[in-house]
């Protein structure tokens, strides 16, 4: 008998883990590419557009490049603490993914009934914010143990920052889990399901609208986000905390940035946007809502194809086509009632993270970068007291109503 | 440990473990790929093309201090604010009574910071 056999958790755990690592550092290394084709339409250019087509093989170039450049280490650097920073910063940024669940739907795994997250943790709010928390570490050992002083000044401004808006990003849930009344995840989605008047989403955004748009200005200013990007100031400080980080130690800050601002997104959308609640009801005249994954997966392989076909030849042609077809097929599979609906719940879900990490880079190619100055007072000032206000009004509101209005109190 | 901990905290600590696990990997595998030629010049640390002057092994802004010393008492806030949030359906007014005047105390500390000129950067 193997040490699987007797622990059959320990094999499922492990296959969960590699296929969400595997699945999230793609994502991550094509939203690298997303964000530069985004930002370069944005700003009248075409983005990357020569690695593949439509630069679709752009991060893979990026990542073998990374890969095959030397890796300076700086004279007088803290050679152990050199390299711990970026060690540190994307094995946390990557374990904070255990916690989140990704849909309601269990499925088996070598006969074992398992959930659509890697860990059920029932304070898994909490441990987020204690896995993200950590990150400033990276960033701050990173600008300590380059020995450059503008390593050093990016180090120190980026842990001001992030230490001073993750005040404000913790604050500014407080409200969800007062209405929610739980730190686990799935409650807290639970406590959004249903519809008012049959057809608004019962989400947390609404009543919480002030705690979203804090928690996201937050979140924005905490992943060291443009306009929030101080720390990498290139017109000031070169590059920040990462100035005299070259090859894949460079490469691994950029990916525990890119993987923080995922989970922050899916973050957002369990707390304030229903997690992987539909927005339509599925019943009645919104039926045919379940077909949509399809619609969605086959319409995007159609249309690689005609493209393929009509604008590219050779090599692209080839990756498109096969992109086309990968999908084409996907669209067939989610249509199969035995996986229709294992399917809806992650649909829902990464639509939803994946129109904030639009915002996200939206915001970059719009907004221009804020004065450090104004930076801190904005945290303190107006972020702090909103948040906590938002709290207060929330609890206020909330023991009103179960106490029965005004009259309820005083009687 | 019971059984149910066990089925949560078993998946978290190997996943925590695969990342830490990838990341050395990965920091592991460009120092044993990529190149290794250092010289003089490329060791120095970029001060934008000129000689670099001293190193950066030097006393900064006490702001830097204030700021973190403000962080951990407003860290402190939430850290009480959220068992309230947990509890406060049981807790009722007396719970919210409490965590006013908690708060209160809070936002007296943080308008004495505003007045000291803590959060102003160019003071």
């Amino acid at each position: 008998m193997t040490l699987f056999e007797a622990y059959p958790l320990l094999l499922v755990a492990l296959v969960k883990t590699g296929i969400l690592l595997f699945l999230a550092l793609t994502a991550v290394a094509y939203l690298s590419w997303f964000e530069r084709k985004v930002v370069g339409h944005i700003q009248s250019r075409l983005g990357p557009y020569r690695v593949g087509p439509h630069g679709l093989l752009q991060p893979l170039a990026d990542g073998l490049k990374f890969l095959f450049k030397e890796g300076v280490e700086p004279q007088g650097a803290d050679r152990l603490v050199y390299y711990l920073a970026p060690f540190l910063a994307l094995s946390l940024a990557l374990s904070g993914l255990a916690v989140i669940p990704f849909g309601p739907a269990e499925i088996e795994i070598f006969g074992v009934r398992t959930t659509l997250a890697v860990a059920e943790v029932e304070l898994g709010l909490l441990f987020l914010f204690a896995i993200t928390a950590l990150g400033v570490y990276g960033v701050a050992l990173a600008g300590w143990a380059s020995n450059s002083k503008y390593a050093l000044m990016g180090g120190l401004r980026s842990s001001a920052q992030m230490i001073s808006y993750e005040i404000s990003l913790t604050l500014s849930v407080i409200g969800v889990v007062l209405l929610a009344g739980s730190f686990n995840l799935r409650e807290i989605v639970a406590a959004q399901q249903g519809y008012w008047f049959g057809a608004v989403p019962r989400w947390f955004l609404l009543p919480q609208l002030v705690g979203f748009l804090c928690y996201f200005t937050s979140a924005i200013a905490e992943t060291n986000r443009a306009p929030f990007d101080l720390p990498e100031a290139e017109t000031e400080l070169v590059a920040g905390f990462h100035t005299e980080y070259s090859s894949f130690q460079f490469a691994m800050f950029f990916m525990a940035e890119y993987t923080a601002m995922v989970i922050a997104s899916c973050l957002a959308t369990l707390l304030f946007l229903g997690g992987w609640e539909s927005p339509l009801p599925t019943t009645g005249a919104f039926a045919w809502t379940v077909y949509l994954p399809t619609v969605v997966l086959g319409g995007g392989g159609a249309l690689l194809l005609v493209d393929a076909l009509r604008h590219h030849r050779g090599f692209a042609r080839g990756v498109l086509a096969l992109l086309g077809a990968l999908l084409g097929g996907a669209a067939w599979a989610v249509a199969q009632p035995m996986i229709l609906p294992l399917v809806q719940g992650p649909f829902w879900f990464l639509t939803k993270v994946f129109l904030l990490l639009f915002v996200y880079v939206w915001v970059r190619g719009t907004l221009p970068r804020f004065r450090y100055d104004k930076l801190m007072a904005f945290g303190w000032k107006v972020l702090l007291p909103v948040a906590t206000l938002n709290a207060l009004v929330t609890a206020l509101v909330v023991l009103l109503r179960e106490s029965g209005g005004l009259a309820g109190v005083l009687r | 440990m019971t059984e149910g901990h066990l089925q949560t905290y078993v998946p978290l600590l190997i996943h925590m473990l695969v990342a830490m696990g990838l990341a050395g990997a990965l920091l592991l595998a460009s120092r044993w790929v990529g190149p290794r030629r250092p010289s003089r010049a490329k060791l120095q640390a970029y001060e934008c093309g000129i000689p670099p002057l001293g190193d950066a092994r030097e006393p900064f802004a006490v702001k830097f201090y204030l700021v973190a010393i403000a962080f951990i008492l407003f860290d402190a806030e939430t850290m009480f604010l959220f068992p309230w949030a947990y509890a406060f359906r049981d807790l009722g007014w007396f719970g919210f009574g409490a965590i006013g005047i908690f708060i209160l105390f809070l936002a007296a500390g943080d308008i004495y910071l505003w007045k000291k000129g803590v959060f102003d950067w160019n003071r």
